[in-house]
């Protein structure tokens, strides 16, 4: 049958990625000259005998394949450590920070994805007009933008109207409030982190629809539908969107995986307590349980979304036989 | 390939001189504007980066005036937080910028194209061992390793430029490949082949001269990746700390609050330089890559033809 085979291919290589990702993780932080001692031992009154036993107690002066061991061990048993910072587990440390980035980088995906389809639908439909070259190029403007830079002009013209900086208002508790107003006030500070994300991803969003929808106006079947005398916004709608929409499916589903991942550029501008901000924290700490934790969280949630992208493009494109 | 029968040039074609390749991307340039505009629009980066002592009216580290001061007739770009001349900094930042842009996107060539190179060619075990390290390098997050790479080597020039060019390698690496594995199978190379030829003379002599514009196109476009990448360095505080480059200038701005005096003029020039920069590269490394890449439907190796017979058992 069809797909079985398929579907087991692409699984099997996922977990091969899964395990070659695994095990460049711990090289990568092990490699490191200076080990987590040398940050975490850094007072003054430090004495040799206390980083000696520093290193002890975070298994490190164990030799580096049967700390590879360990590592694997614990992983199986879903234990990624504790943070050498606060001595809590890693994943208890990761929880609140990924709760936090969730819905903004959600949210900012979203705006992204919308604007691009409407963009690069009108683009394609109007092609050659200065709808489209206004359209495109306002789009690429956008993407040439460094984030961080997008996100201060942004703060620069709304920085008075809604909150700079953090996830809710830290006063909000005193005032007593209804669930309605807490959303309202997390909403709030989410905008501006997501509409930065918003509109410097939108771009690629417009060229992919814009391209494929020409593609798909080209075909036989749209010069029939126009022989039959349908309108041009019916044509684009019912025939050459369908089809134009094949690449996008993917392609958010791709993107999926990059939600979890936050984004550490947005939310230092607008000090957004995420797993941005956190991994971030964590390379100055060399915080290397929390690092390796955030990132094999963010390579496996980008393998998978890889995986969900291949059998999507699979389940809706019946050319695909793999 | 299934359907069209191979062209056969006719003797006339054969005896007028081939078009040389350089003359190709040439025409490529001059037929696109967009590639014109982008190449040009560099060319002056380059030039004022080149030039910047000549150039900018004063000295970048030296204080002319008041901390943030407002644009004036004397300072047409204003004055940062330590009062040095914006424009000057904006001048001499071009420097460091484009040195990284073009020097990481070297680096990204030399490792992607030796990927692409050996991988589309040789095949087999080859290919599947760098293609699940490619596989790997794409999922990664690229700037969280950043980070951690730059924290652990340190924050000198040359490992901010060999980090760059180390993450963003991939997509060249995969273009170059399947661009490879279509050289591979064409006759005049299986000829080359049969005669005896090493691989790396059929790698050096006939491969790589095929696949080197096509090379080119992605790298342009790579700069682009590597001056972003500069500037996301430079603004988490991993940039080499000594330098001036338009990614430390966006930082200092943002980190010396520059935005709670509104001292916009302090932070929009650095980030329209670098859309400037970015857009340029965009446009010239596309419209020449639209023009290259065999998978965008531009069969640019046709320029050359070549009498071609049915080799017995392979179809073409």
């Amino acid at each position: 049958m069809r797909g079985i085979d398929y579907v087991v291919k692409r699984t099997v290589f996922a977990l091969m990625t899964v395990l070659v990702a695994i095990t460049l993780n711990f090289v990568i932080f092990r490699a490191a000259p200076g080990d987590a001692t040398s940050s975490l031992a850094k007072c003054r009154n430090c004495t040799p005998e206390f980083r000696e036993a520093l290193r002890e107690e975070l298994g490190l002066d164990k030799p580096k394949l049967e700390q590879y061991w360990i590592y694997l061990k614990d992983l199986a048993h879903g234990d990624l450590g504790d943070s050498f910072v606060t001595r809590q587990p890693v994943w208890q440390e990761l929880k609140q920070p990924i709760l936090n980035t969730l819905p903004m980088v959600g949210l900012g995906y979203l705006i992204s994805i919308v604007l691009g389809v409407l963009v690069g639908v009108v683009a394609a439909w109007r092609r050659g007009t200065f709808l489209d070259w206004g359209g495109v190029s306002t789009a690429l403007f956008f993407y040439s933008m460094p984030q961080q830079w997008l996100g201060l002009m942004l703060l620069i013209l709304l920085g008075g109207v809604l909150p700079a900086s953090g996830v809710s208002d830290p006063f909000i508790d005193f005032l007593d409030p209804s669930w309605w107003e807490v959303v309202i006030d997390r909403l709030e500070h989410m905008i501006l982190p997501a509409a930065t994300l918003g509109l410097v991803l939108y771009g690629q969003y417009a060229l992919i629809v814009r391209s494929s929808m020409i593609e798909a106006l080209g075909e036989d079947y749209i010069m029939t539908a126009r022989a039959k005398g349908l309108s041009s916004w019916g044509i684009v709608r019912k025939h050459a969107l369908r089809t134009s929409l094949l690449p996008i499916a993917t392609l958010v589903a791709l993107t999926f995986g990059y939600i979890i991942g936050g984004d550490i550029l947005v939310e230092a501008v607008f000090s957004y307590p995420g797993i941005g901000l956190a991994t971030y924290e964590a390379v100055f700490d060399r915080d290397y349980p929390m690092l390796q934790g955030a990132f094999l969280l963010l390579t496996l949630s980008v393998i998978l979304a890889n995986l969900v992208a291949d059998l999507l493009y699979f389940k809706l494109d019946p050319r695909v036989t793999g | 390939m299934t359907g069209t029968a191979p062209v056969l040039a006719d003797e006339q074609d054969l005896e007028a001189p081939p078009p040389r390749r350089g003359s190709f991307v040439w025409s490529v340039i001059k037929g696109q504007p967009q590639a014109t505009i982008g190449a040009l629009v560099l060319l002056a980066f380059v030039l004022v980066a080149l030039f910047a002592p000549v150039i900018a009216p004063y000295d970048p580290r030296e204080k002319v005036g008041d901390v943030f001061e407002a644009p004036s007739s004397e300072h047409w770009l204003g004055l940062d937080d330590g009062g040095f001349d914006m424009l000057s900094l904006m001048i001499y930042g071009a420097r460091v910028s484009l040195i990284v842009g073009f020097a990481a996107a070297l680096v990204a060539m030399l490792i992607g194209g030796t990927v692409g190179l050996l991988s589309g060619y040789f095949g087999g075990k080859t290919d599947t061992v760098l293609m699940r390290m490619t596989d790997y390098f794409i999922v990664i997050p690229d700037i969280p390793l950043m980070l951690v790479v730059a924290a652990i080597w340190g924050r000198s020039l040359t490992n901010i430029i060999l980090i760059i060019g180390v993450i963003y390698w991939t997509t060249t690496a995969r273009v170059i490949r399947s661009q490879v594995l279509s050289v591979r199978e064409r006759v005049y190379v299986q000829r080359t082949r049969a005669l005896g030829a090493g691989h790396w003379r059929i790698l050096s002599r006939h491969v790589l001269p095929q696949v080197a514009p096509l090379l080119v196109a992605i790298t342009v476009l790579s700069v682009a990746v590597a001056i972003f990448a500069e500037t996301a360095i430079a603004f988490l505080g991993l940039g080499d700390p000594t330098l001036i480059s338009w990614g430390k200038l966006i930082e200092n701005a943002f980190s010396r609050s520059a935005i709670s005096v509104d001292a916009w003029w302090a932070i929009v020039p650095p980030g329209l330089a670098v859309v400037a920069v970015v857009l340029a590269c965009t446009m010239l490394g596309r419209s020449l890559e639209d023009a290259l890449n065999p998978r965008l439907r531009v069969g640019h190796l046709s320029v050359r033809r070549f009498r071609v017979r049915e080799v017995e058992g392979k179809s073409l």
